[in-house]
C-alpha cells in the first residue's frame, strides 16, 4: 500500500473531481471534496516521513521504468511542498461550504468543487513529477481549473480578470514548454535526473541558454515575479474568497518550486548562477517587487486587492532567496514559501468571513468591524503581524534566514532594505487594523456578527500555525534547510 | 552565400520564429479579445513545431523494428505534441467561453472600450 502513495496522491483528487461533476448536488460534492482533500495531507505526510528517514522516493508510473516512463519523485523539496499544498487544501475545505454557498450560484457549486479538486491534483502533480513534460501537463490542468474558478466570482470584473490571467498564464506555460522542447532536442530526455546528467555532457551551448531563458521567463510569469505580476491583483481580488485563499497560498508557490527545480537541480548552480548574472537580476526584481508592490498596496481601497499586491511583494522575498543562492538564503526563500502560504491563506480567509457577513471588502465598509467580529479580526491582526515579520511569528523566521544569507554574502545593504520594506507592510497592514478597530462602526458593519464556527476554526488553525512556526522552527526551517541542501547539491 | 545557405537549411526554425513572433505580436497589439486568442493559438502552434521538426530524421522510417531498416524517426515528439494540442484546444475553448460571458456582461469584447470606463478594478 505504502509503495503506491505517490500515485494515490494524484489519482484520488482526479477521481474526486469526476465524482463531484457527476453528483451535481452542492452538499454531496462538498462532502466528496472534503474527504478527498483531508486524505491528501495523510498521504503526503507519510511520504515525507519516508523521505526524511530513507532518502528520495522514486515511483515508476504505470510500471514503466524511468527515464522512459514517467517518474514520480519525492525528495525533501518536493515532499515539503506536497505537504504544504495538501495541508492548505484540507484546512480550507471545511471553511468552503458556507462561503461558497453564499458567493456562488447554487447550480455552479458542484462545478466549483470539481475545479477545486482538479486544481489540487494539478498543483500536487507539479510538485511530485520527475518529468518535464508531465510537469507542463499538470501546470495546465491547474491553470485551466484556476481560470474557471476565478471566473465564478460574483463581480463581472472576475471575467476580465480570468481572461487576462488566461492570456498571461498561457504565454507563461508556452514559454516553459518551448524551453523544455529545446532541452529535449539537446539531451533527448525529459526525465529531470536524466536531463541533468546529460546536460553535463552537452555543456553550455546557445539552445541550452535559450531553454534556460524561456523556462525562467515562463515560470516568472506564472509565479508573478515583478514586473510580470499584472494578472495577479485582479485575479485574486475578484475570485471567490475560497479560491483566492487557496490560490494565494499554493499556485504561485508551485511555480517557484518548478523554477527552483530547473535552475538548481537541472541547469546546476555552476553553469547558470555562476556564469550568468541571474542572481543579480533576481535580487533586483525582488527588491522592485518588495518596494513597488508594497507602495501600491498602501493605496488600495479594496482590502482583498491590497493583500493581492502584498502577495506580489512577498513573492519578492521568496525570489530574493533564489537570488542570494547560498544555503541560508535559499532556506529563507523556501521557509518563506511555506510561511507566506499559511499567513496569506489566513488573511484571505478572514476577508472571506467579512464578505460572508457584510458582503464587502472596501476599507470604508470595514470601519469598526473589529468590535463586532473580535475573534475574526483578531486573527487578521496576528496574521498581519506575521506578514510584517514581527518576532514570535512565522514571518520573522523567513526574514531572519534571508538576512543571514545576505550577511554571509557580504550584502549588508540588502539587510537594510529588507527591514525598510517590512516597514512598508507595517503601513498597509496597520491601516486595516486602525480602521477595523478604532473607527466608528460603518453602515455595512451594523449587520456584522462573529463568523460561524465552521469558517472561524480553519482560520484560527492557520493563525495558530503562524505563531507555532514562529516559535518551533524544527519542522519548517529544518526541512527547508534539507531541501536547500538537496537543491544546491543537484539531483545526483 | 553561407548565410543564405544556413537560412535555407534551417527553414523549419524560421517558420517557427515567424509563427511565434507574429502570434505574440497579435496577443499584445490587438484589442479584440477573439483576435487575441487566435494569436495565442498561433503562438502555441509554433512551439509544437519546436518538438515535431527535430523528431523527423531524413531517410528515417517509422519506428517499427525491421531488419531492412536501421534509421528510425523519433515518435515521442508526436505523442507529446498530441497532448499539447489537447491542452491548446482546451485553453482556446475556455478562452472563447470567457469571451462569450464577457460579451453578455459588458456588451463588448474590445479591450479599449472595456477598460475605458475604469473596469480594470482601480
Amino acid at each position: 500500500m505504502n509503495s503506491q502513495l505517490p500515485a494515490l496522491q494524484i489519482v484520488l483528487p482526479l477521481l474526486g473531481a469526476v465524482l463531484c461533476a457527476v453528483l451535481r448536488k452542492g452538499n454531496l460534492a462538498w462532502g466528496v471534496a472534503l474527504v478527498t482533500s483531508l486524505a491528501m495531507p495523510v498521504i503526503s505526510g507519510l511520504m515525507l516521513q519516508d523521505v526524511l528517514a530513507s532518502g528520495p522516493i522514486s515511483y515508476a508510473m504505470g510500471g514503466w521504468a524511468p527515464p522512459f516512463g514517467i517518474e514520480y519523485r519525492v525528495d525533501a523539496a518536493s515532499g515539503f511542498l506536497l505537504l504544504l499544498i495538501s495541508l492548505i487544501g484540507a484546512v480550507i475545505m471545511p471553511y468552503a461550504r458556507l462561503s461558497i454557498a453564499a458567493e456562488i450560484a447554487e447550480q455552479d457549486v458542484p462545478w466549483f468543487y470539481t475545479m477545486y479538486l482538479l486544481c489540487l491534483a494539478g498543483l500536487l502533480g507539479i510538485a511530485i513529477t520527475g518529468d518535464a513534460f508531465n510537469a507542463f501537463v499538470f501546470l495546465e490542468i491547474s491553470s485551466l481549473s484556476t481560470y474557471a474558478m476565478i471566473a465564478m466570482g460574483k463581480d463581472r470584473r472576475a471575467l476580465l480578470a480570468s481572461y487576462q490571467y488566461l492570456i498571461m498564464g498561457t504565454i507563461g506555460a508556452t514559454f516553459f514548454v518551448a524551453g523544455v522542447g529545446l532541452l529535449y532536442s539537446m539531451t533527448g530526455s525529459l526525465n529531470f535526473v536524466d536531463v541533468a546528467d546529460r546536460l553535463a555532457e552537452v555543456g553550455t551551448s546557445r539552445p541550452i541558454l535559450a531553454a534556460l531563458g524561456l523556462i525562467t521567463v515562463g515560470m516568472s510569469l506564472k509565479l508573478a515575479l515583478f514586473p510580470l505580476h499584472v494578472w495577479l491583483p485582479n485575479a485574486y481580488a475578484f475570485a471567490p474568497s475560497v479560491a483566492t485563499a487557496f490560490l494565494a497560498a499554493t499556485a504561485t508557490k508551485v511555480a517557484v518550486y518548478l523554477m527552483l527545480r530547473f535552475m538548481f537541480s537541472i541547469f546546476g548552480v555552476s553553469t547558470t548562477l555562476a556564469n550568468l548574472p541571474i542572481g543579480e537580476i533576481f535580487v533586483t526584481l525582488a527588491l522592485a517587487a518588495m518596494f513597488g508592490a508594497s507602495i501600491v498596496a498602501i493605496f488600495q481601497e479594496n482590502v482583498k486587492r491590497m493583500l493581492a499586491y502584498s502577495s506580489v511583494a512577498q513573492i519578492g522575498y521568496i525570489t530574493l532567496g533564489i537570488g542570494i543562492a547560498n544555503q541560508a538564503g535559499l532556506t529563507g526563500g523556501i521557509v518563506h514559501l511555506f510561511n507566506h502560504a499559511i499567513m496569506k491563506a489566513a488573511l484571505f480567509m478572514v476577508l472571506g468571513a467579512v464578505v460572508y457577513r457584510i458582503g464587502s471588502v472596501k476599507i470604508d465598509a470595514l470601519a469598526g468591524i473589529g468590535r463586532r467580529m473580535p475573534i475574526t479580526m483578531g486573527a487578521f491582526v496576528i496574521a498581519g503581524l506575521s506578514i510584517i515579520g514581527t518576532p514570535g511569528t512565522a514571518g520573522f523566521i523567513s526574514k531572519w534566514y534571508l538576512a543571514v544569507g545576505a550577511f554571509e554574502k557580504g550584502w549588508w545593504w540588502l539587510v537594510f532594505l529588507l527591514v525598510t520594506s517590512s516597514l512598508l507592510s507595517v503601513i498597509y497592514i496597520g491601516r486595516v487594523i486602525e480602521v477595523t478597530w478604532f473607527r466608528p462602526l460603518s453602515k455595512e458593519g451594523e449587520k456584522a456578527s462573529e463568523t460561524p464556527l465552521s469558517m472561524l476554526i480553519p482560520t484560527l488553525i492557520l493563525v495558530a500555525a503562524t505563531i507555532y512556526f514562529g516559535i518551533d522552527t524544527s519542522l519548517t526551517a529544518g526541512i527547508a534547510s534539507k531541501a536547500a541542501d538537496a537543491l544546491l547539491a543537484g539531483l545526483r | 552565400m553561407a548565410v543564405i545557405e544556413s537560412i535555407i537549411q534551417h527553414y523549419n526554425h524560421w517558420i517557427m520564429i515567424f509563427l511565434m513572433v507574429s502570434g505574440l505580436y497579435i496577443v499584445v497589439n490587438r484589442g479584440n479579445m477573439v483576435k487575441k486568442l487566435v494569436g495565442l493559438s498561433l503562438f502555441q502552434t509554433s512551439v509544437y513545431l519546436i518538438y515535431i521538426t527535430p523528431g523527423k530524421i531524413l531517410g528515417g522510417t517509422p519506428p517499427i523494428l525491421d531488419d531492412a531498416f536501421t534509421v528510425y524517426s523519433n515518435p515521442l515528439p508526436h505523442v507529446l505534441i498530441l497532448t499539447a494540442i489537447v491542452v491548446g484546444v482546451a485553453t482556446l475553448a475556455l478562452g472563447l467561453a470567457l469571451v462569450v460571458r464577457i460579451n453578455e456582461a459588458y456588451g463588448s469584447i474590445e479591450e479599449d472600450e472595456l477598460f475605458a470606463n475604469g473596469e480594470d478594478g482601480t
